[in-house]
């Protein structure tokens, strides 16, 4: 099986994920060595896969953890379990 | 044992630390009941926020759902990880709350249906140099990633905030959002296309430059 660049992408996510098999994975790697541009897609996508598992994307309001504890401390003192 | 022996343990996440803690809290320790939920306020808070884009609302909604946490910890069974059922409330109680604003036109409320004819052929390129993390102390690549998240559709923002952004394995994100484990990998295939088309022509700004050598040829 020889597969070409559009076969490749439809299977970039699963790579990442280290979610095919090991024939697929042989024949993308072999495809990947010569082809300049799925190995820049394939280098693209995961460096932002990276970067999006990083907390500092999304940043918490300040105090959020202190209003929502003290919120609790209200409640749990109310409806004790 | 002390607090910090239970934060630690709790820190852990093996379940079966948590369910010694969810049961201490039911037993009458209500005051554990902070420890137990310190690993998944953040999570909650991000899940709310993608689904809402609005910080006051996403707090609000957080302080909710905690506190429906709170009341229906004896109906946890422990066949989820706890985190797993946090968030699953969590999004419930975003959604809810959606509906109620339903008159809010620009967040359509969910499932909008699979698209399977939408263009999902990647940002073409023959050389990438890596963008690092360090680069995330920069706001304006902090904005350009969130924001490009956070205008995906729908059903491709919520795989993305539980796969990649919360970590979740492929089974915990499918019971999350009530999808069958394959739905899971296609609309994540399909987010992460979009996502290095949008986003490919915007973080080459990032990149370290290359460095140049003698004859200025890249090394």
């Amino acid at each position: 099986m020889k597969i070409d660049c559009k076969h490749v992408w439809q299977h970039i996510s699963a790579y990442i994920d280290a979610d095919v098999d090991a024939e697929l994975r042989a024949e993308i790697d072999r495809h990947l060595e010569h082809c300049e541009i799925c190995s820049a897609v394939l280098d693209s996508t995961r460096n932002i896969v990276v970067l999006m598992a990083d907390d500092r994307i999304f940043e918490i309001p300040a105090g959020y953890s202190e209003r929502l504890h003290r919120r609790l401390d209200a409640v749990l003192a109310a409806e004790p379990s | 044992m002390s607090r910090d022996q239970l934060t630690t343990e709790i820190s852990v996440q093996g379940r079966e630390a948590t369910a010694s803690a969810i049961a201490r809290v039911l037993a009458g320790e209500s005051h554990l009941f902070h420890d137990l939920i310190r690993p998944v306020e953040r999570a909650v808070f991000v899940m709310l926020y993608s689904l809402l884009r609005n910080e006051t609302d996403a707090e609000d909604v957080a302080q909710e759902t905690f506190i429906k946490i709170y009341r229906n910890l004896h109906s946890f069974r422990g066949d989820s990880k706890f985190s797993t059922w946090a968030l699953s409330i969590a999004r419930n109680e975003g959604l809810a709350w959606l509906r109620k604003r339903a008159s809010r036109p620009e967040e359509p409320l969910e499932p909008v249906l699979e698209d399977a004819s939408g263009d999902f052929t990647p940002a073409l390129l023959t050389d990438w140099r890596e963008v690092p993390p360090e680069a995330l102390e920069r706001k304006e690549l902090r904005e350009c990633l969130s924001h490009a998240i956070l205008h995906l559709p729908p059903i491709y923002r919520d795989v993305v905030q539980l796969r990649d952004i919360d970590e979740l394995d492929v089974q915990e994100t499918a019971g999350v959002l009530g999808i069958t484990a394959g739905s899971v990998k296609v609309r994540l295939h399909r987010a992460r296309t979009m996502l290095q088309k949008e986003l490919v022509p915007k973080l080459k700004a990032f990149a370290p430059a290359a460095k140049r050598g003698w004859f200025g040829r890249r090394v």
